[in-house]
């Protein structure tokens, strides 16, 4: 119908800044339509370069259409509209449209056709997903939203960094495979990775995301690990590398959710290792890993989305965010209840799930490739996500024991926000192809075998009986579990603190030396000064001092 | 539930709920069936490997029961190490929220406290 006209990111954009200026009347009207018309625009991006533009002397390519790239903007318009439709009546304006513009950062990167407006969309995401953290509205998403920032930023910069080099080494900003030979594809890798939660700083996730407010935490579930798993097919497929940074994500995702007592923390941790699981696709490399990464990208968005919502929903009806005191809630609130728990089966990949078409894909190219060990890791960590995040989290939440917490059922627009997600969930599930024709390359792979189901249910299952027989062992405390954040909010501040002091107190110990050291040096001339100048003072002196100013002139006009 | 004349209305029963009345999926005539029929759909699972060959990739992913072996003591082992680091890492929830001894200009401002742990 329409050609196209402009980069979705724009129509995103300017929709957002329409709710900012718009009458409060129109401002849910608007906010829910600009998703749909942007879903509309990004599918009317055909292949190849579509726009230039010149910025800063630079050629840029604002828009660059693949099946790929089309594929990560429509699951982040689809999680525009279903992040807007559960929080437009509970979000304070600014949030909402903070989240859109944060929204269009990420849809910007994907159709960026080259390093210069993917830099741009990058740091507009950091900035936007900041005001999301920072509408949380406590101090402690003040601070959390500046740890945030700081983490992003300084991403941003050692991105840009390794963007600059590769121009000033190559000559091109094109979006291209990259291998790590020189300093500055490394300086774009880490870039990209700090975005992933890549270790060592997978902490920021974990901090930013369960301090935002419970609408902003289900927009911040989706944006800026996916866009970063997006780069890094763009910029390393098949770098070996990756599978073990992926690896590592996986499992400290999960051994870190299993210490975990807040909700949404749990929740966040579990992001880290679902992308885990994509970064280690994209290190295997082949077409059924990249296609595998993408999948799981577009079916985990929805479904983590779906589990911040029904988090998001308990926390906004109770205000508790701890599992040790929540518990009973299937009780008054069954229908959050059964979409949380739709969200759990779909993130552990049971079957007839999303979760099940995209990750089998990706254990399965770890298989055809004969990666052993990386396969077994898989398997055990298959497990391991229904352990965590599969039970647990609904387990502890709307089960566990009777918490006397009697909440009223969440309002008409959560629910209705997470019936659809909860529906694009098994409707995945049941019929993968729909995904899987949006995939880069063509799918030659069928999830629904009789070997694949029984295997993974007899993996999952038992999974769930371990979390039962050990349930003693998970009894939760009121903890949080020390990580590398720590470095950057404890022990540089206390180092920072311990080096201040003592160089206060060497500072005073040599004021006080150098004070008594002039004191006698001026009185001693004060009073002594007779000594050596009066006319009093013996012979020798005066020839001492003749003798020094002569040696003065001297060595001044040897000098000069 | 009390058995009475009449069937308690939809309404009454939400209220019993909200008033603590014991919902019937947590009563433990409820919670042993729910364990029987997980254990039997558990050993299903194992069992329906007679009629199925799982494909392995390598070997020992062909043996009958591996996935219910591999999947409980991969768990086992994951929770027995995040129970292991726990007793490193966990501190308790107000941690981060204790001021940070920063520069002596909070230092200053603060009265002398004896000097604990941090």
């Amino acid at each position: 119908m329409f050609e196209f006209v402009m980069p979705p990111a724009f129509i995103l954009i300017f929709g957002a800044l329409l709710v900012a200026l718009a009458r409060p009347t129109l401002r849910p009207i608007i906010a829910l339509l600009t998703p749909l018309v942007t879903l509309y625009a990004v599918w009317q991006v055909p292949d190849g370069v579509q726009m230039t533009a010149t910025f800063l002397g630079y050629q840029i390519e604002l828009v660059e259409g693949s099946a790929l790239r089309r594929l990560f903007a429509t699951v982040f318009a689809i999680m525009a509209f279903g992040g807007v439709l559960f929080a437009f009546r509970q979000s304070k304006w600014y949030e909402l449209s903070a989240a859109m513009i944060y929204a269009a950062g990420a849809i910007g990167v994907s159709f960026a056709g080259d390093l210069i407006t993917l830099f741009i969309f990058w740091e507009l995401m950091a900035l936007f997903s900041t005001v999301v953290v920072w509408c949380g509205g406590t101090e402690s998403a003040r601070a959390a939203g500046i740890r945030y920032a700081i983490i992003h930023l300084t991403g941003g910069l050692i991105l840009k960094i390794g963007i600059e080099g590769l121009y000033v080494a190559t000559g091109s900003l094109e979006i291209q495979a990259l291998t790590l030979e020189s300093f500055a594809s490394w300086m774009v890798f880490i870039g990209v990775l700090i975005n992933a939660a890549a270790p060592p700083i997978s902490a920021w996730l974990a901090d930013a995301y369960p301090e935002s407010s419970p609408m902003g935490g289900v927009f911040l579930s989706a944006f800026t690990t996916k866009t970063s798993v997006l780069a890094l097919i763009l910029l390393f497929p098949g770098q070996p590398l990756l599978i073990w940074i992926g690896l590592f994500m996986i499992f400290y995702g999960i051994i870190f959710a299993l210490l975990e007592n807040d909700m949404r923390r749990i929740l966040s941790y579990s992001i880290v290792n679902q992308v885990g699981f994509m970064v280690t696709a994209i290190g295997i490399g082949t077409e059924l890993a990249l296609n595998g990464a993408a999948a799981h990208a577009f079916s985990h968005i929805i479904y983590k989305a779906l589990l911040f919502m029904s988090a998001g929903a308990v926390l906004y009806q109770t205000g508790v965010r701890k599992c040790s005191e929540l518990g009973g809630l299937f009780r008054t609130m069954p229908l959050t209840c059964i979409c949380g728990i739709i969200g759990a089966l779909a993130i552990s990949a049971f079957p007839f799930t999303s979760g099940f078409v995209s990750k089998s894909m990706i254990s399965s190219a770890a298989g055809y490739e004969h990666l052993s060990t990386v396969w077994f890791l898989l398997i055990a960590a298959s497990a391991g996500v229904f352990l965590h995040a599969g039970i647990k989290f609904p387990w502890f939440v709307f089960f566990q024991k009777d918490s006397g917490l009697r909440p009223p059922e969440a309002p008409w627009n959560m629910r209705v926000a997470m019936v659809l997600f909860a529906a694009a969930c098994i409707v995945i599930g049941l019929f993968p192809n729909m995904l899987y024709n949006l995939l880069p390359y063509p799918v030659d792979y069928e999830p629904y075998t009789a070997d694949h189901v029984v295997s993974q249910l007899q993996l999952l299952l038992f999974a769930g009986l371990a979390f039962f027989v050990l349930l003693p062992l998970m009894k939760r405390t009121e903890t949080l579990s020390l990580d590398v954040d720590w470095l950057y909010r404890r022990a540089i501040p206390a180092l920072a603190g311990k080096i201040d002091r003592a160089l206060s107190a060497a500072n005073t110990v040599f004021a006080r030396g150098l004070a008594g050291f002039g004191n006698w040096f001026i009185n001693s001339f004060k009073q002594g000064s007779y000594r050596y100048f009066s006319s009093r003072a013996p012979m020798g002196h005066t020839a001492l001092w003749m003798a020094a100013v002569l040696a003065l002139f001297l060595v001044m006009t040897l000098v000069i | 539930m009390t058995q009475t004349d009449q069937q308690p209305s939809n309404q009454q029963r939400q209220q019993a709920i909200r008033d603590g009345a014991s919902h019937w999926l947590v009563q433990p005539k409820t919670i042993r069936l729910l364990w029987w029929i997980s254990g039997v759909v558990l050993a299903l699972t194992v069992i329906a490997q007679i009629w199925i060959h799982i494909h392995a990739y390598f070997t020992v992913d062909g043996w009958p029961g591996f996935y219910a072996g591999f999947g409980f003591l991969s768990c086992v082992a994951m929770v027995l190490f995040a129970k292991a680091l726990g007793w490193v890492l966990k501190r308790p929830d107000n941690y981060y929220d204790r001021p940070t001894k920063l520069a002596p200009s909070v230092l200053e401002n603060e009265p002398k406290e004896p000097r604990g742990h941090v």
